[in-house]
């Protein structure tokens, strides 16, 4: 593969710069090339999973064609270079979200299990019922259910931070529930239904203050903004690769090396073990201790290239990119009159959740796949939220850096039309 | 009385309907309409316990029977739903319970409406129609013994 240097977005001559490697970039995506119900498709689903670059599923189908073996312990030539590959990986997710070592990447099956990994491994032996979990109202339910979990299991009680009426996060009401009894503040860096991208250094900076660790789901920021989790000071961080135009089926837990080292094992097999034996059996070394089984190599490989992908392309167009099509649309959707936009913080990812008049999500979403355009309805998977905002759901249209501004338009025409039929 | 006229005859009119239109803006629209006319449950109904679960759109269901026939109200909180519920209670309300223990639906597959009726869309209608089965084969043990419970 060609390693390229990322794209350097001058403010002269902006726009173009960014329409042209926009056109290029369009060509890496197959998927995006075809008819849906006779026109040509947009695809506005990108926080439930994004599309994959040909890079990845090149990566993807070389290691099958060629190099496909069980990593770790084979002496054979094959089992060497899958191992390669497969550590190769863990190092460029290192280094892309500046990890101190690779020891603190415990390759998982996406977010959900990383952050169920912390809230058993790590969480589990120290809450008693005297303690308390905190979380957001914006939270997937990935960052609730597993700590809901743990407290049917300890007794600890899950206290929910509140949020304004625009989707940020209230601080005050953060530093209210932040207390004595918290051993644990799990938090998204951007939530999936509202864009909204959290403080997180300051919820680092109070919670590290009280000496409470906190445990961040990046799922819907690794898309969208460079992570630094050294920068941030969180202890755990969380995503996944289907997120990030990688495969599915692989997620990263970054862990402090410190923390990881004390956690017990989550799962016991094979990979994870030093030795077995009936009278007692020691674990392997980081992160190899949390790897229980055949690790998903293909998609940790996959999930390399993935990480390979942005990197040549640059965090710079991407935010660029991103950021005028967030305005545009916003702009232009608010020109529909029925439109009842759900979330509107200041600091937001290129998500936008509506309503359409009093239509039923459902109902939009049926009209917009019609006319070839792909959004998601529904509670997306934050049904407290959605209790919190008193709705069934709502349409969300969420955007990579492979979306177009003409697919805009097609959007806000696609909603007119919603419109007239279901009023 | 009568025989009703058979659901495989009633689905085949709603084919016959949906026919004359060429694009699916217009089955859309009609299947709007029909939605109109769905046989509204009570709203005291509209409760947990007459929820079908379906993921995305709410729909409420109550099936009781009249003289051995069934007879279903419904409402849902999304159009298209409501359309395909007031097409589904078009071909079966006042057939005799036995009749929708295993009603033969395969119309539905003829009215270009075949993306809401995968099991996978999460519209609530696939359970809707296991519920109604479900209902029928109650109601229709319920009626054949109402002849003992007569005499």
């Amino acid at each position: 593969m060609i390693t390229v240097s990322p794209h350097t977005i001058q403010e002269a001559g902006r726009d173009e710069t960014l329409d042209r490697i926009l056109s290029d970039v369009r060509k890496d995506f197959p998927i995006l090339d075809q008819m849906i119900h006779g026109h040509p498709l947009v695809y506005l689903d990108n926080a439930a999973t994004s599309q994959k670059p040909q890079s990845v599923i090149d990566r993807i189908r070389l290691y099958y064609e060629e190099h496909n073996s069980n990593v770790h312990r084979g002496v054979h030539s094959l089992s060497q270079r899958a191992t390669e590959m497969y550590e190769d990986a863990r190092e460029t997710i290192r280094e892309f979200i500046g990890a101190a070592s690779t020891t603190e990447i415990v390759f998982t099956r996406g977010t959900t299990e990383a952050l169920n990994l912390v809230a058993q491994s790590y969480a589990r032996p120290k809450l008693n019922s005297e303690s308390e979990i905190l979380v957001t109202m914006m939270e997937h339910h990935s960052n609730i259910v597993p700590w809901q979990i743990l407290s049917e299991q300890t007794g600890a009680q899950v206290k929910v931070v509140p949020i304004h009426d625009d989707g940020t996060l209230d601080l005050l009401a953060f530093d209210d529930l932040l207390g004595e009894r918290t051993c644990i503040v799990a938090i998204t860096h951007t939530s999936n239904s509202l864009g909204t991208i959290n403080p997180i250094e300051q919820i680092v900076e109070r919670s590290h203050a009280r000496s409470v660790p906190v445990v961040v789901d990046g799922a819907q920021a690794v898309p969208h903004m460079p992570v630094n989790v050294s920068e941030m000071g969180c202890d755990f961080f969380a995503f996944s690769g289907h997120k990030m135009f990688g495969p599915t089926g692989i997620g990263v837990l970054y862990g402090k090396e410190t923390l990881l080292d004390q956690m017990p094992p989550y799962q016991g097999g094979g990979d994870m073990i030093e030795s077995v034996s009936f009278s007692g059996t020691t674990f392997n070394k980081l992160p190899h201790k949390f790897e229980a089984g055949t690790p998903n190599i293909a998609g940790a490989i996959g999930l390399g290239a993935a990480v390979d992908y942005i990197q040549n392309l640059g965090y710079e167009f991407i935010q660029h990119h991103e950021s005028r099509l967030l305005s545009t649309a916003i702009d232009k959707l608010s020109e529909i009159d029925s439109i009842r936009f759900i979330g509107q913080a200041p600091q937001r990812a290129s998500v936008i959740s509506f309503l359409l008049g009093d239509s039923h999500p459902y109902d939009v979403a049926s009209v917009l796949d019609r006319l070839g355009i792909a959004v998601r309805t529904g509670h997306h998977c934050t049904q407290p939220l959605m209790e919190h905002f008193k709705i069934p759901g709502t349409v969300r249209a969420s955007f990579a850096f492979y979306n177009t501004l003409d697919e805009i338009d097609r959007l806000c025409d696609a909603l007119n039309q919603a419109s007239s039929l279901l009023n | 009385m009568t025989a009703p006229e058979s659901i495989a005859s009633r689905g085949e009119e709603i084919v016959e309907e949906f026919e004359l239109f060429d694009d699916w803006m217009g089955r859309y629209e009609h299947l709007i309409d029909l939605g109109k006319s769905l046989p509204l449950i009570d709203e005291a109904f509209k409760t947990n316990e007459y929820l079908v679960r379906g993921c995305q759109s709410q729909v409420w269901l109550k099936a009781e029977t009249e003289g051995g026939l069934i007879r279903l109200t419904a409402d849902s909180d999304a159009l298209i739903t409501k359309g395909l519920v007031a097409i589904l209670l078009r071909v079966l309300n006042g057939q005799p319970a036995s009749m929708v223990v295993d009603p033969d639906l395969s119309f539905l597959d003829r009215i270009g409406m075949k993306e809401h009726l995968s099991p996978t869309r999460k519209n609530g209608l696939d359970s809707m129609i296991k519920l109604i089965r479900l209902y029928a084969i109650g109601l229709s043990s319920t009626s054949i013994r109402q002849p003992k419970e007569v005499s």
